[in-house]
């Protein structure tokens, strides 16, 4: 019997196809401390509790597995929004591709130069919050990006930030493995709104850390959908401070492996926290959310809603946790992972998680996987709607729920489009 | 308008058979009722026309105008004419009342051929119908039947029928679950949708429902079969004697 080669004789392969970029002492520093982490934590095994329902492989593997490059004629998401555009090619910086980096209120710097200078703002925030969230769970590919991450910008918003800010990444080589890391610092009172599309690389590991200090707004929107054979990792790791509000929804469509972890502190008293995301897979496809959410301020709101559509063999994936520390009184916690079963050969494994340590909350979660409800597709049939028009229409009813968590309308309609669009794309 | 010849329907799960050979006529224009004991088949028939799965057709044919209902989808029936107002209508959580009623009526007018209204032209539209039936702005904003009272659910059927001008409607046991108000608000909605080209089937247990709605004819359906038909003096036979009169009286 063939046994798993050990975790350390892995994580020193993987690392070895890996060189740490030159930086400045701070961030020499900071990826350092992250290599010894990774080595601590080792790359995960099948049998890890958090790895279960997902196979790490592809990740693991030190070449990334080719990807082909996907044309489409579609225009890209969020075309129709003034906004601020900093583009990645294969997971560099394309300042040719990319708008002038500066703004009323916001302060953008691409990785390297902050990680050049012996001080800077993002010292606080690199590999920091990344760090904090290693306990209780050991999340190995955001050490991993910490230490090796070769691109990415720090965003600093000093007052309220109009236009968005959006990371848009190109893939036009098909074996790129690319590794970019974002810093974003949200000062006191000021806004914030990141949008993030577009396939990055044949793989793609993105780690985002945000600081949302007091009074602060963060919202971020995120399209993941046009590359087919994509297989990212990625992590958000947030800090809310005392009033501070931060909102993040993902729409996820097509790619063969994609694991989204969102690890988030509720650290001011009457920090709001929203995490969203719709799912949609039809094939060869393996969407995995994994949440964290710690409570440790008092009269906070946490609100998960993950929602999946699945067909013909598609996985989706949920594993979210509130965690309310002992002194998290007046916690109002939510969480709602559901997914829609369009076949019999679909997939959905959850499990939702509440440890609370407070005696003052309340905590709500559920999680549901269902079929379409025949009664409702027969009433739309019966007033004349298609079977197939009167079934997106159902799908969409399902999804609206986290759609709505998209704060702006106009970014909520654009990504209400593509659903449609997909599920015309998709019909049977 | 509606012919109903030798209809026999079992259940498709299993060996019950429900409708036995019913035979039925509504000329256009006309208003005709069906009553009968629990059991009869009267839902069924309402389900079999408007095509809802579940129902085996093994003998006999259903036309609507000459054109064979029973060889078409429920959406295809609907495009044609037909209308059901649900016994028990259905609650679509997250589809919205408005988008719900242009979807279907747009659906239909690309099915016929002809173009599709405006989002203007079909918000006066559904301002207007809406109005007559005391439907506010609130529901028709609101998910399809979410939350709604009994009286709102038969209320929206009728504005669904009114804005959607079917050939044929028909009404199952509309009258179910509504007090006297909501019972006159329905039935004028109803009336006011009487027309020569339009007919109506009303399925209803209670003569009540036909002081509101005059039927042309009445039926007594029993076992899966019209037992009985007459005018409008057969539904206070039945007020007065009970299905088990009636029945008891032909055996």
């Amino acid at each position: 019997m063939a046994l798993a080669s050990p975790s350390a004789d892995a994580t020193t392969a993987r690392v070895a196809a890996l060189s740490l970029p030159e930086s400045g002492v701070w961030a020499a520093q900071a990826r350092r401390d992250a290599l010894d982490r990774l080595a601590a934590m080792g790359l995960p095994k099948r049998r890890d509790e958090y790895w279960r329902f997902t196979r790490p492989d592809d990740f693991n593997a030190p070449v990334a597995p080719a990807a082909a490059v996907f044309k489409t004629d579609e225009a890209p998401v969020f075309g129709e929004i003034d906004r601020l555009r900093i583009v990645f090619r294969d997971g560099v910086f394309d300042a040719e591709a990319s708008d002038d980096l500066t703004g009323e209120g916001l302060e953008i710097e691409r990785l390297a130069t902050a990680a050049a200078q012996d001080i800077h703002w993002a010292k606080d925030v690199y590999g920091v919050l990344e760090a904090r969230g290693q306990e209780p769970v050991a999340r190995p590919f955001a050490a991993m990006n910490t230490a090796f991450a070769s691109d990415g910008v720090v965003i600093r918003a000093t007052g309220k930030v109009s236009r968005p800010v959006n990371l848009t990444y190109l893939h036009e080589d098909t074996t790129s493995d690319a590794i970019l890391h974002f810093v974003i610092k949200v000062e006191t009172g000021a806004e914030l709104t990141v949008l993030e599309n577009g396939p990055a690389a044949a793989r793609f590991n993105k780690c985002m850390e945000v600081e949302v200090a007091d009074g602060g707004t963060f919202h971020h929107v995120r399209a993941q959908g046009r590359d087919h054979e994509r297989r990212a990792v990625t992590h958000i790791f947030a800090r809310l401070g005392e009033e501070s509000v931060f909102k993040s929804f993902t729409l996820t469509v097509n790619g063969v492996m994609t694991r989204n972890e969102a690890v988030i502190e509720l650290t001011g008293d009457n920090a709001v926290a929203h995490v969203a995301g719709a799912a949609l897979g039809d094939g060869d496809f393996h969407h995995d959310d994994t949440v964290f959410v710690t409570h440790d301020a008092v009269n906070c709101e946490s609100r998960q809603v993950f929602k999946k559509v699945l067909r013909n063999g598609a996985i989706g994936t949920f594993q979210g946790k509130i965690l309310v520390k002992e002194d998290a009184q007046k916690t109002d916690g939510y969480q709602l992972s559901q997914a829609l079963l369009l076949d019999n050969d679909a997939q959905f494994l959850a499990k939702p998680e509440l440890e609370i340590y407070a005696d003052d909350v309340a905590c709500s979660h559920g999680s549901t996987t269902g079929a379409i409800d025949e009664e409702a597709l027969f009433y739309l049939r019966s007033r004349g709607v298609p079977e197939t028009e009167a079934q997106d229409l159902l799908v969409l009813a399902f999804l609206a729920e986290a759609i709505d968590e998209i704060e702006s309308e106009e970014i909520g309609e654009d990504i209400l489009s593509r659903l449609s669009a997909w599920l015309v794309r998709h019909r049977k | 308008m509606l012919k109903i010849n030798n209809l026999h329907v079992k259940l498709e799960e299993e060996e019950k058979v429900i409708l036995k050979g019913v035979d039925l006529e509504v000329p256009a224009g006309a208003v005709h009722a069906i009553m009968g004991p629990n059991g009869s088949g009267k839902s069924t028939l309402s389900y079999v026309l408007s095509g809802r799965d579940g129902y085996e057709v093994t003998e006999g044919a259903a036309t609507l105008e000459g054109t064979d209902l029973l060889d078409l989808d429920p959406e295809e029936r609907a495009a044609a004419g037909l209308f059901l107002a649900f016994q028990y209508p259905v609650e679509i959580p997250g589809v919205g009342n408005m988008t719900f009623l242009r979807t279907a009526l747009n659906a239909q007018r690309k099915a016929r051929g002809e173009e599709e209204m405006s989002a203007a032209d079909f918000l006066k539209f559904v301002r207007e119908k809406a109005k007559s039936l005391k439907i506010d702005a609130d529901m028709l904003k609101r998910p399809v039947n979410v939350g709604f009272s009994g009286g709102e659910k038969k209320r929206n059927e009728i504005l669904q029928m009114a804005m959607l001008e079917p050939k044929m409607c028909i009404l199952d046991e509309t009258d179910s679950g509504l007090d006297v108000d909501a019972m006159r608000l329905v039935s004028e909605g109803v009336n006011a949708l009487r027309d020569e080209g339009r007919s109506f089937l009303v399925i209803t247990h209670y003569q009540r429902l036909l002081d509101h709605i005059q039927p042309d004819v009445v039926h007594i359906m029993a076992d899966g079969r019209i037992v009985k038909s007459g005018g409008p003096d057969l539904a206070l036979e039945v007020e007065n004697n009970g299905y088990a009169g009636i029945l008891g009286e032909m055996a």
